[in-house]
């Protein structure tokens, strides 16, 4: 299971909205803990494509994130990336390129009366869908680190 | 010699280059890995014949990206 703050996940919709007609991408910094994911935080990309139908992280963005995660002493949990038109599940370009099977790629889905956001594990172009819980209260999921 | 790689140290008794460090690091898609070596790029033609020195500091990711359709 994957764990997002319900402040993130609304920053997160309120990002893809407004990154609109453009597909948006981030990345998702936290920790492991068993099984579970902790996200603390959402770093915002530029997607260089700049396309409603596709997108690319700048490498140079991710080098500066990568060492900013390092230096917080957090791991790289996943990516996200908006679907405006689509569903939330990942497309077979998604799969494709989706290299790192340790990540959870989050896919958030504006096509809807509503965002849909879901996580995935993807390895070796097969995605399965995993739960994603939204926190109302931050202090709740870092309780549960320390207790693991 | 010690190489930072990711952050991480890493032991080699001889000197390699990108291309084998990458393999060393069983990355299974290096046609889509970006590296940066001191903090500057390093062209994708350049990975074999760029040897690396004690001390350097190597960092390397894969492409993100995706599409909707």
């Amino acid at each position: 299971m994957i764990h997002l703050t319900r402040s993130d996940y609304e920053a997160m919709t309120a990002y893809a909205r407004k990154q609109l007609p453009n597909e948006c991408c981030g990345l998702l910094a936290g920790k492991r803990s068993g099984g579970d994911a902790f996200v603390e935080k959402v770093y915002y990309l530029n997607n260089t494509d700049a396309s409603p139908e596709h997108f690319s992280m700048d490498p140079a963005e991710q080098f500066a994130v990568m060492r900013e995660i390092r230096q917080r002493n957090l791991a790289l949990i996943g990516n996200f990336h908006s679907h405006p038109a689509t569903p939330s599940r990942p497309s077979d370009e998604d799969k494709r390129l989706a290299f790192d099977p340790s990540l959870r790629y989050l896919i958030l889905s504006l096509a809807e009366s509503g965002p849909v956001l879901r996580s995935f594990r993807i390895r070796g172009g097969e995605a399965i869908a995993e739960p994603l819980h939204i926190e109302e209260e931050e202090s709740h999921w870092q309780m549960q680190i320390s207790r693991n | 010699m010690t190489i930072q790689v990711n952050g991480e140290p890493f032991q080699t008794e001889i000197p390699i280059s990108v291309t084998t460090l990458l393999k060393e690091a069983r990355v299974e898609a290096p046609e889509y890995v970006t590296v940066q070596l001191n903090q500057q790029f390093i062209r994708r033609d350049d990975f074999d014949t760029t040897v690396l020195s004690d001390g350097d500091v190597v960092d390397f990711l894969y492409y993100m990206g995706g599409g909707s359709r």
